[in-house]
């Protein structure tokens, strides 16, 4: 039995300590919005939070991560408006949308770790984001409406 | 007209096909199904007392209209871009629309999402749908207000006259909708003119894509059932003719969760040799499969490599017998014997994976009689049969049931993966969920085949072409898989798709070209349809001979092009959807040269390239042109694309910002394959098996895109898949002016630009 936390809830799953956190969380947790892409860490489909830090689940076992906080696009924000998600809707980012739940997590530890981001940290960041539809030039625009909302937010509170 | 019509399918967008009576949707559902999940894909079935009047949308007694889509959602919209042409003619508030992504019944008919055909097969169809109901309500509406029809005008779901207006809710509570019109009636149904478009060529949200930001989108690999396995198979060698000689799975059991594997018996011949490993988990079939160990003959194309495929081509178009002509002009070896000069060049790719990111995959099941096949799929028309075939049931007693898709680029056209979750959904008799991994869905991908082609060119007094000469070869996917699809030639049949592009717009004089079927290809792996398919190829070469063409006529490539864009002849074009020809062409490339700031001076080691296509097929032509900036970094031979320009003119356009994104992301397909993608055929498998050696474009690599659509009211056209054609040939040719190479493969490395480098001296 193995015990950590997703979106906030603790959940105890009975499988091997081996099995890749991507799977927990889709098949036996039930989230699907976390996708399965490549299973080599090369395509960034499956990125979570670990402990808030961007982790690709396919390569992640379970057992590797006790007790830890796991962060899924389910559980980014309760009403699906983190400022990533309205920029990804205003500006129309995803096409067949398979990558997006992984690039908006990626983008949101990209944007903690540089607010105001410059063309190259994002060509730094998200580069491990594979995106097939090739929606890149949308998703550096959207990161860069999200963090000026994200700026002004934090300079009235 | 066009192809598709030739070939007897026009039936298929007519509506006179459909049961277009007008009248209210009896209690009897045309679809006996249930939804499988409410969330995702509901089975369609108007409730008593809606208004009905076609198949293709309903309204509710609270006006909300719902939109039969039959084409997959895979990143293009379509259901919005769909349901806006409806909408427009019903005089609908888009507010109360809704889209449904129906699953398979025969009274859709063809059900095919490709060729870039969405928006240009649906408009005419769901343009009368939308009128005949708008002219149903109003008459209605009419009649309750108790003023002429004529007096009454239709806007945002509500008929009015002078201060009086009724809704159209109201209309169907109160009202008596039974109006039928007849075939010829709706046929003829007058459509409004573009100036009257309320919807259509306006911004809009596409109603896909909040899901597709917080999670909820389903896709194939989503779908579960109560009590299903999981599957994983065991590729085998080669992809025709591999049998089972044995299996030891003594590893495997030692498994937690593994459950047994299972050789295949399928009649219909698509999955020769799979063995499917059966466990409780995914990650347990994933490692249980790994330790399995099959033995297996293999079939055709166990000892065929990518340099075979095209040294096989490379003979078929050298020989001048074989092969099927589209154009074969009288007086083209004439011309080429008089010519003053003439230039002969080869050009070649190499195969390319789509790598979509959700690997294929299917979830089936025996569900009171009927099987069911949860999967995203492109084709279903083409793949049901086969399924059907496999399972030995008729197809009536087969549901495909539809999903949003993970990326399709034509891997989804070909529903060969359904097939191995359903035989093994019937011999175990439980639910299995069949899902490939990486290496898996790569190897069984249907890859786009390697193709070779050599083009002549006859020039005359003056310089002024002649003759010219296209001669292609590469695997014919529609051979392998959709017989029915095979085009009419001059002495036979042919795959459209892999040669189309060849037929160009350009007047040359006298034309020959010819499609070669390469068989060794078509036997050896299973070609499959790729973004753009063949005019991703025969772009490549035709847009780079014209630059070495007008380069040897000392002519400006743009100014070459333009002589032979004269719009004459078979060049004029016609209606329906190629109105204007040749001149629309014309048109593109001269604004793209414009934007693109042709003829400008560049930096040491930067060029400008030029190219144009009329994306996928003469019947329906988008006219694309496109301008490259490219930068040479000559100690690496890396090829920088600084930006590319891009006009088009797609006619109508129905949803103008997903036009837009369908246009930034097939011209960085372009790109990519250009520079980036690119695998190899080894002895009967693919080289490249995951996303670490296979590199597609990432988002440090995007250039600056300039894109614009000519401003048209013209028939709309398709969107996904031309810019893909444009883009390699005018990196080529840009090269070209950076640095004075000329690189005749794709993709171009930088290996490759190195050594053409060295060779100039």
């Amino acid at each position: 039995m193995l015990t950590f936390h997703v979106n906030g809830r603790p959940v105890t799953v009975d499988v091997e300590d081996d099995t890749p956190l991507l799977w927990v969380i889709r098949d036996v947790i039930g989230l699907t919005g976390t996708k399965f892409g490549c299973g080599i860490g090369m395509c960034g489909a499956c990125t979570v939070h670990v402990g808030g830090r961007p982790t690709r689940s396919c390569i992640t076992p379970v057992g590797s991560i006790p007790g830890a906080e796991v962060t899924t696009i389910e559980g980014l924000d309760p009403e699906g408006r983190h400022p990533l998600q309205k920029a990804w809707i205003d500006l129309q980012v995803p096409q067949c949308g398979y990558c997006q739940s992984g690039q908006i997590m990626q983008a949101v530890c990209l944007l903690k770790d540089f607010p105001s981001p410059t063309d190259q940290d994002i060509d730094g960041v998200m580069t491990g984001n594979l995106c097939r539809c090739m929606t890149y030039v949308r998703i550096r625009k959207a990161i860069k409406q999200a963090a000026a909302e994200l700026r002004r937010s934090a300079s009235n509170d | 007209m066009t192809r598709l019509q030739h070939r007897g399918l026009n039936e298929t967008f007519s509506p006179s096909r459909r049961a277009f009576l007008i009248g209210m949707a009896g209690a009897c559902c045309a679809f006996g199904f249930a939804p499988a999940d409410a969330a995702t894909n509901s089975a369609v079935v108007a409730a008593p007392g809606d208004f009905e009047p076609t198949i293709w949308y309903s309204i509710d007694r609270d006006g909300i209209v719902t939109v039969n889509i039959i084409r997959a959602e895979m990143g293009q919209h379509v259901g919005t871009a769909l349901a806006r042409i409806l909408a427009d003619e019903l005089e609908a508030d888009w507010g109360k629309v809704r889209i449904v992504a129906v699953d398979t019944d025969p009274k859709w008919g063809l059900m095919v999402t490709g060729g870039s055909w969405s928006v240009w097969m649906t408009f005419p169809v769901f343009s009368r749908a939308g009128a005949a109901g708008r002219i149903a309500l109003v008459d209605e509406g009419a009649r309750l207000l108790g003023v002429p029809a004529h007096q009454c005008v239709a806007r945002k779901s509500a008929v009015g006259a002078a201060d009086r207006s009724i809704s159209y809710a109201e209309i169907i509570q109160r009202g008596d909708l039974r109006r039928t019109f007849t075939a010829d009636e709706l046929a003829n149904m007058p459509i409004k003119p573009a100036s009257e478009r309320r919807l259509i060529g306006r911004a809009v949200k596409a109603i896909d894509i909040p899901a597709k930001t917080n999670g909820t989108a389903r896709y194939g690999i989503d779908a579960t059932v109560e009590g299903m396995v999981y599957a994983r198979p065991k590729i085998p060698p080669t992809r025709n003719g591999a049998s089972v000689r044995s299996i030891d799975d003594s590893a495997a059991r030692r498994v937690k969760g593994y459950i047994r594997c299972l050789a295949l018996e399928d009649p219909s011949g698509t999955v020769p040799g799979w063995v499917m490993v059966f466990a409780s988990s995914y990650p347990a079939a994933i490692r249980a499969a790994d330790l399995v160990k099959v033995d297996w003959t293999p079939g055709e194309g166990a000892n065929v490599s990518e340099q075979d495929v095209l040294a096989y081509g490379a003979m078929q178009v050298t020989d001048p017998s074989g092969g099927i002509f589209l154009v074969d002009d009288d007086g083209l070896d004439a011309a080429f014997g008089n010519a003053s000069s003439t230039l002969e060049r080869s050009y070649t790719t190499s195969s390319v994976l789509h790598a979509q990111l959700e690997p294929v995959n299917a979830l089936a099941f025996e569900k009171d009689g009927v099987f069911e096949i949860h999967t995203g799929n492109q084709w279903q028309s083409l793949f049901l049969p086969v399924i059907a075939k496999a399972l030995d049931l008729p197809q009536e007693r087969i549901v495909m049931r539809t999903y949003s898709i993970g990326g399709g680029f034509g891997r989804r056209l070909n529903g060969d993966y359904a097939v191995p979750a359903a035989l093994a959904a019937k011999a175990l008799g439980k639910p299995v969920k069949l899902v490939l991994t990486r290496p898996d869905d790569m190897r069984f991908d249907s890859f786009r085949s390697p193709s070779i082609q050599t083009l002549r060119m006859a020039f005359g007094d003056g310089g002024k072409v002649v003759a010219m000469e296209h001669h292609a070869s590469a695997g014919w996917p529609t051979r392998i898989m959709a017989q029915g699809f095979m085009a009419k030639g001059l002495n036979g049949s042919y795959d459209p798709f892999a040669i189309a592009g060849a037929d160009h717009w350009y007047d040359v004089g006298a034309h020959r070209v010819r499609a070669l079927s390469n068989d060794l290809a078509n036997r050896s792996f299973r070609p499959g349809w790729l973004r753009s398919v063949g005019p991703g190829w025969t772009n490549w070469a035709l847009e780079s001979f014209m630059d070495e063409a007008a380069h040897a006529a000392a002519v400006d490539p743009v100014a070459f092009r333009l002589g032979m864009l004269d719009g004459k002849g078979r060049n004029a074009g016609s209606a329906p959807s190629a109105v204007g020809g040749a001149k629309r062409q014309a048109a593109v490339l001269q604004r793209a040269a414009q934007r693109g700031t042709w003829g400008s001076a560049m930096p040491k080691d930067a060029g400008l390239g030029i190219a144009t296509t009329f994306g996928q097929e003469r019947g329906m032509p988008t006219w694309t042109a496109c301008v490259a900036r490219v930068r040479i970094e000559r100690s690496s031979g890396a090829v920088i694309v600084e930006k590319l320009t891009l006009v088009l003119d797609a006619g109508t356009i129905v949803d103008p910002d997903g036009a837009l994104a369908q246009v930034e992301g097939s011209a960085l397909w372009g790109l990519s394959m250009a520079l980036h993608e690119g695998t190899e055929f080894v002895k009967g498998q693919v080289k490249d098996t995951n996303l670490d050696t296979y590199t597609p474009l990432r988002i440090g690599q995007v250039p600056e895109l300039d894109i614009q659509f000519i401003d048209s009211s013209e028939a709309p056209v398709g969107l996904g898949e031309p810019a893909t054609t444009v883009v390699a040939p005018a990196i080529g040719n840009a090269i070209f002016a950076a640095v004075g190479v000329r690189l005749r493969h794709l993709p171009i490395r930088p290996s490759a630009v190195l050594e053409a480098l060295a060779q100039n001296g």
